[in-house]
């Protein structure tokens, strides 16, 4: 095990299958120098062939990922901020998610893309976006939403060694946080929750960026004798339902902390798959706390208001398990 | 039907024509394209065929001169207008058939349909229905051909609407920067969908290359001489590592946007009668056929043979799409991931 920083994390994963594979090619805006800092020092090491700057075309960035992969390359496109997925989404939503369906079976598109998502930085609203509802809706992409050094480098391996589409998409802001990541070959497969902690009260899941405040928020529930149970599913496409539906039949209480805004967020989605499938497991009714549906403010204090926090967390659970007192007001 | 770079034609000899073997395969690649979509656009109006088809009559030259230098390793990326692409590029006719007529023998196993025939095997990357998306599909397939770096090009075929999408700005420059081995194809028929050409493009589509310094030919593309002859150039320009090529063949869409668009219509029009016929005197396949007999190049009882020969083919690969089996519509769940590596 080594302290490794997330964003450190994520380089060693794509190094380590770009040496194990000389057909694994990346591309994307400034990634020689690496402002985003998860591909430092990658051109020194494998040369202009191998990664390579391009324009700012990001319609061309993913539509060339569909053909690169189909003369045989596994692509990675580093793209940067979730919210240049919208200009490169015809490839997206209308090619790389379609085309094997369309295709028979006949095409295989080994491409990842890696973005950041989430606010937190006063990046305003077209930088900090939380953009995987949409991806989920297509049908046909992965989706890996790490938290923390060791699913980040896991999940980003795991993606490059698939045949199929995937998204790895970066907690914003989240970069510098250090994490245990195993020696040694390390990857995580698809569709795996984690549980970051166990409790008997509440299940809470929380995604990506929102496993920490809602770490913070349970353990200030336990002072306060809750005992939450936080899962992170690790991957949203595909999903790990068994994982969520066997922590409810324990706790019998469901808050769904997803960042994305609340109309179609992921926590609709798994709202809706626990009442389908666990109704009689439930003691009450499911939570969401999401970004409601607005855009991200740039003021600090404007963005700390509708991002999920460790406070907003833990008064849903309040509130939902009785205990919240009167003059608290939940903004979810 | 790979014929390979003839380097002793197209490239070294200027100016020069294609052989008699060479004139045959493009007489017959444009009559099986002709043929095939005359019963297309029969059976789509007796209403046999699921969905639209969009037919390519009239603008078969482009496709076989093009794809005359083409082999199955070559990428070649294709519009919702696809068939002649397909067919030409070496698509197997019987297959493509049983796709547009959504059976389980289909290229795509019923799952693309008329606007999404495909054959990877042969590198036919797909007809595509969103106007402008092989555009970046053919940059990315050139990428991997240069980092290949043994000779292989990609072709992309798009329209004159196509032209008035932000991606082609983005892929010549890509493609002119990195020095790309990909052929652009701009087939001005005339239209873009129903509106014509004109109302909707400002300056000359040939100029948006050259602001790249992107080569540039502009050839008649109902002549088939020519577009084999530019696209030799282009293709032995890819292939020696010279970057990209800009080919605009102006020719005419004699059929409509899309079989039965006449009841989107409900009456109104966008063109003249008269104007379809004055393209119709300028059949491709018709000149080509009087070019050929009247120089001598070759007999015309070897073009009746040829016209024989994909009657019964057309014949055959219909037959074989009407007794095939239905698609299998569970397939719908199955087909969108590929089993992941364990």
């Amino acid at each position: 095990m080594a302290r490794t920083r997330l964003i450190q994390a994520i380089h060693d994963g794509i190094v380590e299958e770009m040496a194990r594979d000389p057909k694994v090619i990346v591309y994307g805006e400034d990634v020689e120098l690496s402002i985003v800092g998860d591909l430092r020092g990658v051109h020194e090491q494998f040369g202009h062939d191998r990664i390579r700057n391009t324009p700012i075309c990001e319609t061309t960035l993913t539509g060339m990922a569909v053909g690169l992969a189909s003369a045989g390359y596994r692509v990675v496109v580093q793209m940067m901020f979730s919210n240049f997925l919208y200009t490169g989404m015809d490839a997206i939503g209308n090619q790389m998610s379609k085309l094997r369906l369309m295709t028979g079976g006949q095409m295989e598109l080994p491409i990842t893309i890696i973005a950041t998502i989430g606010g937190g930085s006063s990046n305003a609203a077209q930088h900090s976006d939380t953009s995987y509802p949409m991806l989920m809706n297509l049908g046909g992409v992965n989706v890996a939403v790490p938290a923390t050094s060791a699913d980040a480098k896991g999940l980003v391996k795991t993606a490059i060694r698939s045949p199929n589409p995937c998204f790895v998409l970066e907690p914003n802001g989240r970069g510098g946080d250090q994490g245990e990541v195993p020696d040694g070959e390390h990857l995580v497969a698809f569709g795996k929750a984690a549980v970051r902690r166990e409790g008997d009260a509440v299940t809470v899941v929380a995604i990506g960026r929102m496993v920490k405040p809602a770490l913070a928020a349970a353990a200030t529930l336990a002072d306060e004798g809750v005992s939450a149970e936080v899962i992170d599913p690790r991957t949203l496409v595909p999903f790990d339902t068994d994982a969520v539906l066997a922590s409810v039949a324990k706790t019998g209480h469901l808050v769904v902390v997803d960042e994305a805004r609340e109309c179609c967020s992921a926590a609709s989605q798994i709202a809706a798959v626990v009442a389908e499938q666990g109704f009689a497991l439930l003691k009450g009714p499911i939570r969401r706390v999401t970004t409601p549906n607005v855009a991200i403010p740039y003021a600090p204090n404007a963005e700390a208001h509708v991002i999920p926090g460790e406070a907003r967390i833990a008064s849903a659970v309040r509130e939902l398990l009785g205990r919240a007192g009167r003059s608290e007001k939940v903004l979810a | 039907m790979t014929t390979g770079l003839d380097v002793t034609s197209a490239g070294s000899r200027p100016g020069g024509g294609p052989s008699a073997a060479e004139a045959l395969r493009l007489y017959e690649s444009m009559v099986l394209i002709r043929r095939v979509e005359e019963r297309l656009r029969d059976d789509s109006a007796a209403g046999k065929l699921p969905g639209a088809v969009h037919l390519y009559i009239g603008e078969e030259a482009v496709a076989a001169g093009v794809c005359a230098h083409l082999e199955d390793r070559d990428y070649a990326t294709s519009t919702h207008r696809g068939h002649g692409h397909f067919l030409a590029k070496g698509g197997d006719v019987r297959a493509m058939m049983a796709e547009i007529w959504a059976k389980r023998e289909g290229i795509c196993r019923g799952m693309g349909g008329s606007m999404h025939v495909a054959d990877i095997s042969r590198g036919i990357l797909g007809a595509n229905g969103i106007v402008g998306a092989g555009l970046s599909i053919a940059t990315g397939a050139a990428f991997g051909a240069k980092l290949d770096g043994d000779g292989k090009v990609a072709v992309c075929f798009f329209g004159d609407g196509a032209s008035n999408q932000g991606v082609l700005m983005e892929t010549l420059n890509v493609s002119s920067l990195w020095g790309l081995p990909v052929v652009f194809v701009c087939e001005n028929n005339g239209f873009s969908e129903f509106t014509p050409s004109a109302e909707v493009t400002s300056g000359r589509i040939p100029d948006r290359a050259r602001a790249f310094g992107v080569p540039v030919a502009e050839v008649d593309g109902n002549d088939v001489t020519a577009v084999w002859r530019a696209a030799g150039e282009a293709v032995q320009r890819g292939r020696a590592g010279g970057g990209p090529s800009f080919i605009e063949a102006r020719t005419y869409r004699i059929q409509g946007h899309f079989e039965a668009e006449s009841f989107v219509l409900s009456g109104g029009g966008y063109r003249t009668e008269e104007e379809i016929e004055t393209w119709r005197q300028r059949d491709p396949i018709a000149r080509f056929r009087s070019a050929l007999t009247s120089a001598g190049t070759v007999a015309a009882a070897d073009l009746d043979r040829i016209d024989a020969e994909v009657a019964d083919r057309v014949a055959d690969a219909v037959a074989y799409a009407e007794a095939g089996e239905p698609a299998d519509p569970e397939l719908a769940e199955t087909l969108m991931f590929a089993p992941e590596e364990s």
